[in-house]
């Protein structure tokens, strides 16, 4: 274990958090200039991956069978549209972090049933809340500022009096509001509260025995789930759709949260983007293979389907290979590579120097 | 008075016949839970890919009726085959969760495989059962209630009885027991694990074309079945996981409770609350009674 340098990041953390800072705001913007990667990939993805963090923090960490995301995300999204529409002197961030605790009330009203229950009762009592939510905003107009339309644009997004519209400032704004709260996330599991979360998942009597309060940890790690989700479901109607509609967030899309969770690797930081990453990339690739090589001869329809058994074959696969997903693999890989070559490795070339003289 | 009392009453036989439908969804939950401890979280996809098979079969192909149910049946049990041997085998000693996770996969296998082979399009499916009143009720007394609903009741009630005499009382059936509750110990006494868990998959294969049937007949043969299908886990909530009886008796009060609060409480929240009225009656299930009425007390080792 390296030592900690700032809070509980290592020095090793830091030096990944500067390349990815150089590589998202400076190589990024100036190497790609098509609007349509940042509307349609890079956006959703940091929206994605961080309500696929929120999965993570409950289920990967916590241990607790959640299939909720959707309508905690839909609590974020609406939340914000009445706060910009009713409380303007918030502010967009404001809004965005009062969005995001509004969500949690939901995550902790519909989290109190993990005190009694766990897998796939659990997951039944979360169903409750993603039908729910779903439910509530739809029909009670005062949601929708009485939109008879059913789809309602999102307000543009004013910071500090600036407008952010553009594909690139939007870009900017999921990039900043990403990598503050991945950063909280990777914070929070490592220290106390990350060990108490994997003390209960473990083995959560044997934890309760050690002093950890089931309550406490298991209604917090429901509130900063739904914290994460309602966040990301407000920056995935503000930045990526543009429109709130009640439907957009069905519960098909907290399947797709689900694996990418369980793909991308439980109880992983890193696994959320690999994971949302490919989930939101698999079906672009298996597109443009359908029109390049088959030159638009298989039906849209068919592709979407192949895509489905794919994501499900690999679910398959990786429970029976590889249960904690790609941010394993990825270690996996990287272990091989340091006992192929010894010598990449700082410990071993140190030792034989030593040896030497 | 008398109306109202009436009305009440159609109300709540509609209810709990259309519960007899959650119930036939549920059926097959059961019969996997019961003999391997797994929660088969794809049998709501098994729904949808037996019955768009069984109309692919009757329409694409123009097989007759009879032949073509025999023939869903029979790719059922293959879709059983394969799950033994290439999911539940392989995870064999893995934990409940990654089990249940697995089977979700198994589900979108199923769902994309039925739609890239069948379509996305909604099929009607004529079983020759109207979904209308029957005239001879509704005359004699006075209530409004579909053939449909009950011809789904009596299927209901035949698989019910006939399940739970093979597990009561045969061979079989007690060899299912022994492996769901110790399938380490009943393979060495010689119980075939592999014949059991493909005669299960392929049991609840056949009960879910059958459900489908009845779904499809109401509601046209489309996506939308595999939502329906998630309604039998609050049932089985109630009912309890293991439990054929409750199985029943866990939809009779789900088809009964929601259609009520939808006609008598529904109209003051805009309707529409069956959509998630049965889950939040499954969470006061859990909060009270977590094993359901019928299952077994839920009794965890540390």
């Amino acid at each position: 274990m390296m030592k900690p340098v700032f809070m509980t990041y290592t020095k090793k953390d830091l030096i990944n958090l500067a390349v990815c800072m150089v590589l998202s705001v400076l190589v990024i913007p100036s190497f790609i200039t098509t609007e349509y990667w940042y509307t349609s990939i890079l956006i959703p993805w940091l929206c994605l991956a961080l309500a696929t963090i929120g999965q993570q923090i409950v289920m990967g960490y916590t241990g607790q069978l959640a299939l909720g995301a959707a309508g905690f995300m839909a609590a974020g999204a609406f939340a914000m549209f009445n706060l910009i529409l009713r409380v303007p002197d918030l502010g967009f961030v404001g809004s965005l972090i009062v969005s995001g605790l509004i969500a949690a009330a939901f995550g902790i009203l519909f989290g109190l049933p993990s005190l009694k229950v766990r897998g796939i009762y659990l997951m039944v009592a979360t169903l409750a809340s993603q039908f729910f939510i779903i439910w509530m905003i739809d029909k009670f107009g005062w949601f929708k500022n009485y939109d008879s339309s059913g789809i309602i644009t999102a307000q543009d997004i004013v910071i500090l009096g600036k407008p952010f519209t553009t594909p690139l400032a939007m870009y900017f704004v999921c990039l900043a509001v990403t990598t503050v709260l991945t950063l909280l996330a990777m914070n929070m599991a490592r220290g106390s509260t990350g060990r108490n979360w994997m003390a209960v998942r473990d083995m959560d009597i044997a934890a309760e025995s050690m002093g950890v309060s089931l309550l406490r940890t298991k209604v917090q790690a429901f509130a900063i789930s739904a914290f994460y989700c309602g966040v990301a479901g407000a920056l995935f109607a503000f930045c990526y759709l543009k429109s709130l509609e009640p439907v957009a967030f069905d519960i098909k899309l907290s399947f797709k949260i689900l694996f990418m969770c369980i793909l991308g690797g439980l109880g992983t930081i890193n696994g959320a983007f690999i994971g949302a990453a490919f989930i939101l990339l698999f079906p672009v690739l298996l597109n443009a293979i359908g029109n390049n090589v088959f030159h638009g001869a298989i039906d849209a329809t068919i592709i979407s389907s192949i895509e489905q058994v794919i994501f499900g074959g690999l679910m398959i696969i990786f429970m029976i290979y590889e249960p904690l997903g790609m941010a394993k693999l990825w270690e996996n890989i990287k272990q091989k590579w340091k006992t192929k070559f010894p010598t990449m490795n700082i410990k071993n070339l140190t030792s034989s120097i030593g040896k030497k003289s | 008075m008398v109306d109202e009392l009436l009305f009440f009453m159609e109300v709540l036989v509609g209810g709990l016949l259309a519960g007899t439908m959650y119930s036939l969804v549920a059926l097959g939950f059961v019969l996997i839970f019961k003999a391997s401890a797994t929660f088969n979280f794809s049998q709501g996809a098994m729904v949808f890919f037996s019955v768009l098979a069984f109309c692919g079969f009757m329409q694409d192909f123009n097989i007759p009726f009879v032949l073509a149910f025999i023939l869903a049946a029979l790719l059922m049990v293959v879709v059983g085959l394969c799950t033994e041997r290439f999911v539940l085998r392989p995870l064999m000693n893995a934990s409940e969760d990654t089990v249940l996770m697995a089977t979700i996969g198994l589900g979108y296998v199923l769902e994309g495989l039925a739609q890239a082979a069948w379509g996305v399009e909604v099929r009607r499916l004529d079983l020759g059962i109207g979904d209308f009143p029957v005239p001879w009720i509704a005359d004699n007394l006075k209530l409004f209630i579909s053939a449909l609903d009950i011809t789904a009741g009596v299927v209901a009630a035949i698989m019910i009885i006939g399940l739970f005499l093979l597990f009561k009382y045969t061979k079989i059936g007690l060899g299912l027991r022994a492996v769901a509750d110790d399938a380490g110990a009943a393979s060495s006494i010689g119980i075939p694990l592999k014949h059991i868990m493909l005669l299960v998959w392929s049991a609840a294969g056949v009960v879910a074309l059958v459900a489908g049937c009845m779904w499809g007949a109401r509601a046209g043969v489309q996506f939308a079945l595999v939502d329906l299908a998630l309604k039998a886990l609050p049932v089985l909530i109630i009912g309890g996981f293991s439990s054929i009886p409750g199985a029943i008796i866990g939809g009779l009060i789900i088809g009964a409770v929601e259609k009520v609060l939808e006609v008598y409480i529904g109209p003051f929240f805009g309707g529409a609350i069956e959509g998630w009225a049965p889950y939040v009656l499954a969470i006061f299930f859990l909060l009270y009674r977590p094993e359901g009425l019928f299952g077994e007390k839920i009794i965890r080792r540390v």
